[in-house]
């Protein structure tokens, strides 16, 4: 016991042991400074719809072999047009559901009549790829109702989205994950 | 049954200015009662759930609790063998190798340089808690709980020697590494080690070719020499070793006294056990000389380095996308390349003027200017403080584990006669107890 008393503490271990405490106590409170005074919190990435071109990048450059970006429909601005530039490709033989007549590579895109002259055009996220075919056509003819989106159940939240990466208009942002969608709404 | 669709589109075109954004060209109908609008499909789901991080982070703390457990408590090879494959299944193929200590680095970083950024706390505590537990027990993140480790700890089958000069030479290399991953994100160009991550793309299997070429050359360059990336390319490595210098405890290859045997001489794949110094010391004036040269060396190397990372920086600001959009379009409004990118027709349909995207790129290639230059400095410093190491000179007895190079991975242990020695006696009262 008495040991500790008398033997002195070398002065290289206590040099060493000092640094350490130091280390930890920059690393530990460094890291706890940069995550306590911002409350927003974590930070997913999502869509800025406005800013999207539909080039094409979110449908192949996602690290998923099927894309975490998938085509949304904010209903409230459709205008459930017969001619569908977002479901028909620009010169369709016949404004009917046959594959050639469709812009969708995979058929996701569903058209069920309501009543004349509206069609309701749903998606069916199992089978969108995110291409963003669609969101092309309803965005220049169209009223611009359908839109890619980054869907939170598939999304990896990878620390440098490789989308995010490619993306030409800088669309790709970091949003609140409490809520990580940009919907779009009428104006 | 044509119909006459393209004149149609065309009007519709001319009629809408083409490029107006979202607005209402064809007005919502008015529907008879009884049909309501569908719900947009992820409109219902619910705002993401972060749970996952704090487990992931939960099961980092505890592997790397277990593995300063296994390398220094327990002193087992085959315990940090299995930790280390439970580790490359949990973070590298379940959790697809995202988030980890290595990436956490650049969110660290963007929190400091971008007010706007808050760190979350899984990359906060995927930072530290590597960090804190090397401070303490050496480096036992590396041995068994980071996955890109572990998929080459796995390969390594006929480990050669890799000369000490080279090794040293090749160790600066994560310091510059490192440096390059700060200076992009800090600029706000793009998360350097993210992007070329060797493994994460065997993990997800979705690399692209050129990630896989990369990934596959370390995985067989792996064969045989110890760990490439860890030793010679991982940034947070680097990091790593300078703080498991001053660590509290840390391996030693004989858990008593050594007894300077040489057997465990050539254990360490890595390079890691340095040598008792020689019986008889060089003289004492060389050494000051080679001392003195280092030190006066030291202001050269980090001038050099100064001058070359700025004759690098127009190579660093073209990873920053504005750069390159700024260059392109300059490019195309001089007429100097036909067509257009996506990129410069995006900029162009914002709407925004030419000369704030050229004055944004100007202040940003200034911003890379001071910072190629602050690397290159950084770069010269790690240069002249591995040359300081080298030429100091400290009188060794035993064999030991080089902290900073020390994986902690245990191969050393069996290869110590005190280890078998002790293993034996340790054994033997209780089979000759009545």
């Amino acid at each position: 016991m008495s040991d500790h008393e008398t033997t002195p503490i070398p002065r290289r271990g206590f040099m060493r042991a000092a640094a350490r405490a130091a280390c930890a106590l920059g690393i530990g409170g460094g890291a706890a400074y940069l995550v306590a005074p911002r409350t927003p919190g974590e930070r997913v990435w999502q869509i800025d719809p406005e800013k999207c071109i539909a080039c094409g990048n979110c449908a192949t450059y996602c690290v998923l072999r099927e894309s975490a970006v998938k085509c949304v429909h904010s209903f409230a601005m459709c205008g459930y047009c017969e001619l569908c530039t977002g479901f028909f490709n620009p010169s369709p033989n016949d404004l009917t559901t046959a594959a050639e007549n469709v812009l969708c590579p995979t058929g996701a895109i569903v058209r069920r009549f309501v009543e004349d002259p509206y069609f309701e055009y749903t998606i069916d996220q199992n089978l969108c790829i995110g291409c963003g075919k669609c969101v092309k056509g309803c965005k220049m003819f169209g009223n611009g109702s359908l839109y890619l989106q980054v869907i939170h159940d598939r999304c990896l939240n990878c620390n440098q989205c490789s989308i995010a990466a490619a993306c030409p208009s800088e669309a790709w942002v970091r949003v609140p994950a409490a809520r990580p969608h940009l919907w779009k709404k009428v104006t | 049954m044509r119909f006459p669709i393209v004149p149609t589109l065309a009007l519709v075109a001319i009629l809408s200015g083409g490029r107006a954004a979202a607005e209402q060209r064809f007005p919502p109908p008015d529907f008879s009662p009884g049909y309501s609008l569908p719900v947009t499909e992820a409109q219902g789901a619910p705002a993401r759930a972060d749970a996952r991080g704090y487990i992931d982070a939960a099961v980092l703390a505890g592997a790397l609790a277990l593995a300063s457990y296994l390398a220094l408590g327990r002193r087992s090879r085959r315990g940090l063998v299995l930790l280390g494959l439970g580790s490359l299944a949990y973070f590298g193929f379940y959790r697809h190798g995202c988030i980890c200590p290595v990436g956490a680095v650049q969110n660290v970083v963007l929190a400091i340089t971008d007010p706007g950024y808050a760190l979350p706390l899984t990359a906060a505590l995927f930072f530290a808690l590597p960090l804190l537990f090397t401070l303490f027990f050496g480096r036992a993140f590396c041995a068994a709980v980071c996955p890109l480790g572990a998929v080459q700890d796995v390969v390594l089958a006929s480990p050669v020697a890799v000369p000490g000069w080279l090794a040293r030479a090749l160790g600066l290399v994560p310091f510059v590494y490192l440096g390059a991953a700060v200076l992009l994100v800090a600029t706000g160009s793009t998360f350097l080690i993210c992007r070329y991550d060797p493994f994460v793309g065997f993990f997800r299997l979705s690399a692209g070719l050129d990630l896989t070429i990369y990934g596959a050359a370390l995985l067989i360059i792996g064969v045989f020499v110890g760990r490439p990336y860890c030793r010679f390319l991982c940034p947070y490595g680097a990091l790593l070793g300078l703080v498991s210098r001053l660590s509290w405890r840390r391996v030693t290859i004989t858990p008593a006294e050594c007894v300077r045997c040489r057997l465990c001489e050539d254990a360490c794949p890595f390079g890691a056990i340095t040598t008792p110094s020689p019986e008889t010391p060089p003289a004492r004036r060389a050494g000051k000389t080679a001392l003195a040269v280092t030190l006066l060396a030291l202001p050269l190397l980090m001038g050099l380095g100064a001058l070359a990372g700025r004759a690098l920086s127009p190579a660093f600001a073209h990873t920053h996308a504005t750069i390159r959009l700024a260059e392109r379009v300059w490019l195309e409004e001089a007429g100097e390349v036909e067509g257009t990118t996506d990129q410069s027709d995006a900029f162009r349909a914002t709407g925004l003027a030419l000369d704030d995207l050229y004055l944004a790129a100007g202040a940003l290639r200034a911003r890379f200017d001071t910072g190629t230059t602050i690397l290159g400095v950084f770069a010269g410093l790690a240069a002249g403080a591995t040359l300081l190491r080298v030429s100091l000179r400290r009188t060794r007895r035993d064999y030991e584990a080089d902290p900073a190079l020390c994986l902690a991975c245990g191969r050393c242990y069996r290869y110590c006669p005190v280890e078998t020695d002790r293993g034996k006696r340790h054994r033997k009262p209780r089979e000759a107890a009545p």
